[in-house]
C-alpha cells in the first residue's frame, strides 16, 4: 500500500504527451493544478472545478477525464495527454485546421478540453453523426461560440479521418 | 487586394488551439507572489461586530490577512452615480449586505494554504433581516440596506416626452403588460482574476488582469486608492476567457487585492474560482416593467408609458445605474413613437450587486417593450408581423430621432424585416403550425424586433441627474477612442489600439482593416492589444463594451492607417514622379496610377521616415507613427429636457421562430430560428456571425435555464455549475443568420456593433413563441419547463381512495 | 476551491482498503472515480483525514456475468460497462440508462458502485439496481455480506453501508426471456439528474416499474399487466404515493405529473420491446 502524508510533499512522475515528466505535490493536488503550476503545462485551463464545464478535459491513459476531479497523485505512472501534444512540431493537426476554419473558437478557454474530447473520441469512431458529437459535446460549455463552429469542425475533422484512411487502404 | 468584408481565419487562433494563450492565470509571477483568497459573508445582511484572524496568521505558509480595517486605512469608498450616502468599500468595514461580500482576503504561499487559512478566520456576525424583492424593498417596514438613506430606493426621475397623456386619452385601446427580468449573468469559462503589485517607493499600484474597461472606471479605482490616475498603473493580458461585459467586475476586487499586496508586503495573485463567481461577481439587473401602449385599431402605438424598477443588488456599483440608461435615447426600440412617457426608481437589495452584462438593459428592456407588441397582436387580434411593421420607423425617415432623443443613424426596417420574413420563409413556419396544431401539439411562433446600440455616450448615464445637477457637474458626452500605427525600421507595421478583446477576433479584423488601407495582407501587420494604461493612450470610453469595437475603434485605427499612407504617399510622389494623390497601395508595392510597373517596395519606404528623416518632404514626420483619435460628434450631453442620443449607432434585428413545447413536461423544443440583421457593414463576415451564434446561445440560456436564484431570506441558491444551468450542444441549435446592410453614416467604416443584439431579441422572441404555442398568459422568465407546465397542466385531480393495486 | 489536507492511501488489494478503512474510521473517505467526492472535496463539503483511493484495485475492475446475475466491481467505470459487449442483450436497461448519466467525459471515471454508494435519489444506476432486484455487496474486515437494493439505499444519500464498509460489487440481474425494458427521464439538460426517471420492466404475467428523482429514493412496484385507464389509475396512485417534495427545480406536482406521464411512456414501451 502507498501512503502518502497529507503535510508533506512528493514526487510525482508521469508521461506527459510522451515524455517523461515529474514534479511535487501534496496528496491534496489537483492533477490540472499539477500540470499548470508544477509542470507549466498552462494548456489544460480551469473553469469550474466542479467537473462541469470540461475546460481541464485531459487524455489520462487514452481516456478523457476531468482534471479537476483527478487528484495528481492518480496520475502518478501514468500517461497524460493535454493540448499541448496535438500540435508537437507546430503544426496544427487536422482537428485544430478545422477548428480555426469553422471559427469553432473566441476567447479559446474551453477549446483545449473540447480538442482533447474530440481527440480521444475520434479515435475510436470513423463515422459520427450530428447528434452523437453534439452528445459528446454536451459536456463541455462553451460562452463565446454558439456551438455550431465546434459541431462543424468535429464533422469535418471525422470526415478527413475517414477520407484519410480510405487512402491509406488505398 | 482587400480582405476587409471577407471571413479571414484569425490569426489568434493558433495559439489558442496549441494551448499557448496568455491568460491570466499562465502568466509569470515574481519569485514569492503570495496566493489571495477571500473570506466571504455567508450572511445576505449583517451586521459585522468583530474579525479575529489570529489563528489564520499563525498558520504556517499565511502572509497577511486583509480586512475593512485595512480598507479604512488605506483607502476610501467607491464612488457612487448618484447623490446618496451609500458606503461601498472593497472590502466590507461594519456591515455585509450581500452573500459573498468581501469580509477578508488571506494571503499565502499558495492558494491551498490561503484557503485553509479562511476556516480559522473567526468573524461575528449580527444577522439582519434581508430584503431580496424589488418591489418589496419599497416597503415602508423593508429592512434599509444603508441606515444613512433611510430606505432603498436611490433614485427616481420622472420623463415625458410629446404629450403622452393626451395621446392616451384619445386612443381607442389601451395594452398594459407586466414583466419581471430575472438576475442572470453570462458567466465566462475563464473566472475573474489578477496579479496586483504595490511599490512603496513611489506609491504606485500595478495591477495585471483582464480588466476590460471601461475606463471610466479607472478614475474611480484611482480615488478608492487615493492615488492620482498615473500610480494606478492598470496592464491588460494578452488573452482573456471571455467576458461579456462581466469581467468589468474585477474593478473592486482589484482595489482589494492592491491593498493586499500593500499589506503582505509582496505581490499578491488572485483566481476567482467559479463558486465565487456564481456567487458574488455581478449579475445583470433584476427589472419589474410595467408597459403600456395606447393603440389604434390597426395596432399603431400612439404613446407609450414605461414604469421601469430597476434592482441594482446591495450597493449601487459604478457605471449603475447605467444598466437602466443604456438604452435611454432608444426607449421606444425601433418604433415611430412621438409620445413617451417613463418612470425610472433604482432600489437596492441583498444581492450581489450589479453590472455589465451582455446586452445591458437591451435585454430587461426589449422583453418588455416586444412582449408587449404580442399583446397588443393577441388583444386586437392582429398578425403580429403587421402590428411590428407598421410601427417601424421607416427607411426614408433616416436618420430619426426618436422620442428620447436617440438618433437612428441608418437602415431601412420596413424592408429588412420583409427580407427576413421572406428569406426566413415565414409563410412556411405558420403553414407548419397550422399542421401542428392540427395534430393537437402545441406549437407557437415568436417575433422580435429591436435596435442594437453600440458606442455608448459617455454621457447618457448622466440622464439619471436633473438638468440642473448636469449644470452643477459639467458637460459629458462623446465616445473617444484611440488606434497606433506605427512602422518600424523595416518596414513593418504595428497596430495598438484601446480596446481590451475577450475573445472576438479583434486583432485580426485590425490587421484587416490596416492592411487594407496600406496595401498589405492581414498576416504583414502586427497587432498588439496589450493595453498599459501608464504608456498606451487611453479615455474614459475606452475599453471593449457597449460594441464599440466595430464602429469605434477599428475606425480610429483606418484613419491612423490612412494618415500613414497619406505621409507614404508623399514619401513615394517624389520618387513615383506622380502627385501623391496619384500614389497606390496594393499587395506590398507602391506605384503611381498611370504607371502600375514603376512601383515601390511598401517597405523600403516605410522604412525611411526611421533612417532618413532629413530626406523626407515638408510635413511628412520622422519615425512614424500615427495615433488617431475619434469621437462621433453626434454624441451630445443630455438636453435639457432629458433627451439624450445614448449611443452613436444602431443596428437592426428581426427575429421570429417557431418552438415546440411537451404537453406532459412543459419543455421547449426550438425547432426553427431565423435572425436578420442589419449590422452596417460587416468588416468580417464570420467574426459577425460568431457574435450573433454567441449571443443566441447567452439568450437560449437566459430564456429557459439560467437564473442567479435567490431564497426569500437573501440566501442564494444557484452556487454552482450543476444549479446555474449553462446550456450545452444538445440545447442550443444553429440560428438561420440573414443579413441586409445599411452602412452608419457615423462610423468611419460603416460598421455597427452586433454583439449584444441577440441577448436583447432572442430571449423575448422565444417567450412570444411560448405564449403563441401556449395561447395564454406566460410566466416570466425563464421558461422552466416547471414553470410552463404549471401552465398546461391545470388543476390537479384529487388522490385516489383506492388502494394501489399491488406492491 | 481546493481540498483541505489529507493523508493518500492507494490500495494494493481489497483486504490493505477495508483494514486502512477499519482503521480510520469516519476520518476516511473511499476514492473510486471522484466524479462526486472529488467536488465535495473541492468544495470543502467533505474533510476527510484520510482518503483511500480504490480506482486501481486489481481483480475489481472487471465486469462478470454468471448467467443470472452480473457483477459489477468496485473499480469498474460505468464507460467500461458501457462498453462491455454483451450488455445490451445482458442488462438491457442499463444499456438504456448508462447513456444518460453526466457525460462521457464523466462516465470514464465515475465508478457503478461508486454512484450507487452515494445514492442520490435521482441517480439512473440506483434506481435500475432497484428495479431490477440486485444486490450489493459489502466487504468489511470483519467480512463480507450482501444485500439487497431495497435494504441498501436507505434514504436520501443514506445507505446501511457501515463506515467500515465498502461497496466490493453490486450484482444486477441479467434479461429475463420474454421480458422488456424501458428507461425514461426527464432531465433539465442533456446529462443533469433526472427530474423524475422511470425504470419499466414488462413480462407476460405483470409490470415492475420503478421511479426515481420524485423522493428521497427509488420506489419499486409490481403490478399484473395493465392498459388503458387501469394503467392511468395505477400511475396515478403510485405518483400520489411517492410523497414527493417542492424543490427549486420542480413542484411535487410537477414531479407527479412526470411520474404519470413518463411512467406511461416507460410502461408502454416496456412492453413493445418485448421479443
Amino acid at each position: 500500500m502507498k501512503r502518502l502524508g497529507a503535510g508533506s510533499r512528493h514526487r510525482i512522475g508521469l508521461t506527459l504527451n510522451g515524455r517523461e515528466a515529474g514534479g511535487w505535490a501534496e496528496p491534496r493536488m489537483l492533477l490540472s493544478d499539477f500540470l499548470r503550476h508544477a509542470l507549466g503545462a498552462t494548456g489544460t485551463h480551469v473553469g469550474c472545478e466542479h467537473g462541469v464545464c470540461g475546460a481541464c478535459t485531459v487524455r489520462l491513459d487514452g481516456a478523457p477525464v476531468r482534471a479537476c476531479l483527478t487528484l495528481a497523485v492518480q496520475a502518478d505512472g501514468r500517461r497524460v495527454d493535454t493540448v499541448e501534444g496535438l500540435a508537437p512540431e507546430g503544426e496544427l493537426n487536422d482537428l485544430q485546421k478545422a477548428f480555426r476554419r469553422h471559427h469553432a473558437l473566441q476567447c479559446g478557454f474551453c477549446t483545449p478540453g473540447i480538442l482533447m474530447s474530440l481527440d480521444a473520441w475520434l479515435d475510436g469512431r470513423p463515422a459520427p453523426d450530428e447528434g452523437e458529437i453534439r452528445e459528446l459535446l454536451s459536456g463541455h460549455l462553451c460562452r463565446c461560440t454558439g456551438y455550431g463552429g465546434i459541431v462543424a469542425a468535429a464533422l469535418e475533422a471525422a470526415r478527413a479521418a475517414r477520407a484519410g484512411d480510405v487512402g491509406e487502404d488505398d | 487586394m482587400s480582405t476587409l468584408g471577407t471571413a479571414r481565419e484569425r490569426v489568434e487562433d493558433a495559439a489558442l488551439l496549441m494551448g499557448r494563450g496568455r491568460y491570466i492565470d499562465d502568466m509569470p509571477t515574481a519569485p514569492g507572489t503570495g496566493h489571495a483568497a477571500i473570506l466571504r459573508s455567508p450572511h445576505p445582511h449583517a451586521r459585522l461586530l468583530e474579525i479575529d484572524a489570529a489563528a489564520a496568521l499563525a498558520l504556517p505558509g499565511v502572509h497577511a490577512v486583509v480586512t475593512g480595517a485595512d480598507a479604512r486605512a488605506w483607502s476610501t469608498p467607491f464612488l457612487v452615480g448618484v447623490r446618496q450616502p451609500m458606503e461601498h468599500w472593497c472590502i466590507a468595514t461594519d456591515r455585509v449586505r450581500y452573500a459573498g461580500e468581501p469580509v477578508a482576503v488571506v494571503v499565502a504561499e499558495d492558494r491551498y494554504r490561503a484557503e485553509d487559512a479562511l476556516a480559522l478566520i473567526d468573524v461575528r456576525y449580527e444577522p439582519q433581516p434581508a430584503i431580496v424583492d424589488p418591489e418589496a424593498a419599497l416597503g415602508p417596514d423593508a429592512p434599509a440596506l444603508h441606515e444613512a438613506m433611510g430606505g432603498n430606493l436611490v433614485s427616481e426621475r420622472d420623463f415625458r416626452y410629446g404629450e403622452p397623456e393626451a395621446a392616451f386619452a384619445q386612443a381607442p385601446h389601451t395594452v398594459t403588460t407586466t414583466v419581471r427580468y430575472p438576475r442572470n449573468t453570462c458567466t465566462p469559462i475563464e473566472c475573474l482574476g489578477l496579479i496586483a503589485a504595490y511599490d512603496p517607493g513611489e506609491g504606485v499600484y500595478d495591477v495585471l488582469s483582464p480588466f476590460q474597461g471601461p475606463m471610466t472606471l479607472h478614475p474611480v479605482m484611482a480615488r478608492a486608492l487615493k492615488v492620482p490616475g498615473p500610480r494606478l498603473r492598470l496592464r491588460s493580458v494578452p488573452e482573456s476567457g471571455g467576458s461579456f461585459g462581466v469581467k468589468q467586475a474585477l474593478f473592486p476586487l482589484i482595489v482589494a487585492m492592491a491593498l493586499a499586496a500593500r499589506k503582505a508586503e509582496r505581490p499578491v495573485k488572485w483566481i476567482e474560482d467559479r463558486l465565487e463567481h456564481l456567487l458574488a461577481a455581478t449579475s445583470a439587473t433584476n427589472r419589474v416593467t410595467r408597459i403600456e401602449a395606447a393603440v389604434e385599431g390597426d395596432g399603431r402605438i400612439a404613446a407609450l408609458r414605461l414604469d421601469q424598477l430597476e434592482d441594482c443588488g446591495a450597493y449601487l456599483r459604478a457605471p449603475e445605474p447605467a444598466t437602466l440608461y443604456r438604452n435611454h435615447g432608444n426607449l421606444t426600440g425601433p418604433y415611430r413613437i412621438a409620445h413617451l412617457a417613463v418612470t425610472n426608481r433604482v432600489v437596492l437589495t441583498n444581492k450581489t450587486p450589479t453590472g455589465l452584462n451582455r446586452g445591458f438593459g437591451g435585454p430587461q428592456l426589449y422583453y418588455a417593450l416586444e412582449r408587449l407588441m404580442q399583446r397588443i397582436a393577441v388583444t386586437l387580434d392582429l398578425d403580429p408581423l403587421d402590428v411590428i411593421r407598421r410601427n417601424l420607423v421607416a427607411g426614408d425617415a433616416m436618420p430619426y430621432r426618436a422620442a428620447a432623443g436617440a438618433v437612428l443613424d441608418a437602415g431601412d426596417f420596413p424592408a429588412t424585416l420583409d427580407y427576413g420574413a421572406s428569406e426566413g420563409a415565414l409563410d412556411a413556419l405558420r403553414a407548419k403550425r397550422d399542421a401542428a396544431r392540427a395534430e393537437g401539439r402545441l406549437y407557437g411562433i415568436g417575433l422580435a424586433a429591436a435596435v442594437e446600440s453600440s458606442i455608448s455616450n459617455m454621457g447618457y448615464i448622466t440622464t439619471v441627474l436633473s438638468a440642473e445637477e448636469r449644470r452643477k457637474a459639467g458637460p459629458k458626452d462623446g465616445a473617444v477612442s484611440h488606434a497606433t500605427v506605427a512602422v518600424d525600421p523595416l518596414g513593418a507595421v504595428t497596430v495598438t489600439a484601446d480596446s481590451m478583446p475577450q475573445g472576438q477576433g479583434h486583432r485580426t479584423v485590425l490587421a484587416q482593416v490596416v492592411g487594407d488601407a496600406l496595401g498589405l495582407a492581414p498576416e504583414q501587420v502586427t497587432v498588439a492589444l496589450e493595453h498599459d494604461s501608464q504608456r498606451d493612450p487611453w479615455s474614459i470610453a475606452a475599453g471593449n463594451y457597449s460594441s464599440r469595437f466595430a464602429g469605434a475603434v477599428t475606425g480610429a485605427a483606418h484613419l491612423a492607417a490612412v494618415r500613414v499612407r497619406e505621409h507614404l504617399a508623399r514619401i513615394a510622389s517624389q520618387r513615383l514622379n506622380c502627385p501623391a494623390e496619384d500614389v497606390r497601395f496594393e499587395d506590398g508595392r507602391i506605384f503611381g496610377a498611370a504607371n502600375p510597373e514603376n512601383d515601390l517596395d511598401f517597405r523600403r519606404v516605410a522604412s525611411l521616415p526611421h533612417w532618413s528623416p532629413g530626406s523626407l518632404p515638408d510635413g511628412v514626420p520622422p519615425a512614424l507613427r500615427e495615433t488617431a483619435r475619434w469621437t462621433p460628434p453626434e454624441l451630445t450631453p443630455p438636453t435639457d429636457d432629458d433627451r439624450v442620443n445614448s449611443s452613436a449607432a444602431y443596428g437592426f434585428i428581426f427575429d421570429f421562430c417557431g418552438v415546440e413545447v411537451d404537453r406532459l413536461t412543459g419543455a421547449v423544443t426550438i425547432d426553427r430560428y431565423v435572425t436578420t440583421h442589419d449590422a452596417g457593414r460587416r468588416l468580417n463576415p464570420a467574426l459577425v456571425d460568431g457574435q450573433i451564434r454567441g449571443a443566441f446561445a447567452h439568450a437560449v440560456g437566459a430564456a429557459f435555464y439560467e437564473e442567479l436564484a435567490y431564497a426569500d431570506d437573501g440566501s442564494f441558491l444557484s452556487g454552482t455549475l450543476a444549479d446555474y444551468l449553462v446550456p450545452t450542444t444538445c440545447e442550443v441549435l444553429d440560428p438561420l443568420i440573414l443579413h441586409r446592410d445599411v452602412p452608419s453614416p457615423v462610423t468611419p467604416l460603416g460598421a455597427k456593433g452586433v454583439g449584444e443584439g441577440n441577448c436583447m431579441t432572442t430571449p423575448v422572441c422565444l417567450a412570444n413563441a411560448v405564449a403563441d404555442a401556449l395561447e395564454a398568459a406566460i410566466p416570466d422568465l425563464p421558461l422552466t419547463p416547471a414553470r410552463i407546465a404549471a401552465v398546461i397542466h391545470g388543476p390537479e385531480g384529487a388522490p385516489p381512495t383506492e388502494a394501489p393495486p399491488g406492491r | 476551491m481546493k481540498p483541505a489536507p489529507f493523508d493518500y492511501l492507494r490500495a494494493d488489494d481489497e483486504e490493505e482498503a477495508v483494514a486502512a478503512l477499519a482503521e480510520a474510521g469516519d476520518d476516511a473517505r473511499l476514492l473510486a472515480g471522484g466524479q462526486t467526492l472529488m467536488p465535495m472535496l473541492n468544495m470543502r463539503l467533505v474533510e476527510p483525514a484520510v482518503l483511500i483511493d480504490i480506482s486501481r484495485l486489481p481483480g475489481r475492475a472487471g465486469i462478470e456475468d454468471d448467467g443470472t446475475l452480473i457483477e459489477v466491481g468496485a473499480a469498474a467505470t460505468q464507460a467500461s460497462l458501457e462498453a462491455w459487449p454483451p450488455l445490451s442483450a445482458r442488462a438491457p436497461l442499463l444499456a438504456r440508462a448508462l447513456p444518460l448519466i453526466g457525460h462521457v467525459q464523466t462516465r470514464s471515471r465515475g465508478t457503478v458502485c461508486g454512484s450507487i454508494a452515494f445514492a442520490d435519489p435521482s441517480a439512473e444506476l440506483s434506481l435500475c439496481l432497484a428495479t431490477l432486484g440486485g444486490e450489493v455487496v459489502l466487504r468489511s474486515r470483519a467480512g463480507t455480506r450482501t444485500l439487497p437494493a431495497a435494504a441498501f439505499q436507505t434514504g436520501m444519500l443514506s445507505t446501511a453501508c457501515r463506515a467500515d464498509e465498502m461497496v466490493a460489487a453490486v450484482r444486477f440481474p441479467a434479461a429475463e426471456p420474454g421480458a422488456g425494458y424501458a428507461f425514461t427521464e426527464f432531465a433539465r439538460r442533456h446529462g443533469d439528474f433526472a427530474i423524475v426517471a422511470v425504470a419499466a420492466i414488462a413480462q407476460e404475467n405483470g409490470i415492475r416499474i420503478g421511479v426515481g428523482g420524485a423522493c428521497e429514493r427509488p420506489v419499486v412496484q409490481d403490478w399484473p399487466p395493465l392498459a388503458g385507464s387501469a394503467l392511468d389509475d395505477a400511475l396515478d396512485a403510485l405518483a400520489w404515493s411517492l410523497d414527493a417534495a417542492d424543490d427549486h427545480h420542480a413542484s411535487a406536482r410537477y414531479r407527479r405529473e412526470l411520474v404519470r406521464g413518463l411512467g406511461k411512456r416507460a410502461v408502454q414501451a416496456a412492453q413493445e420491446t418485448r421479443p
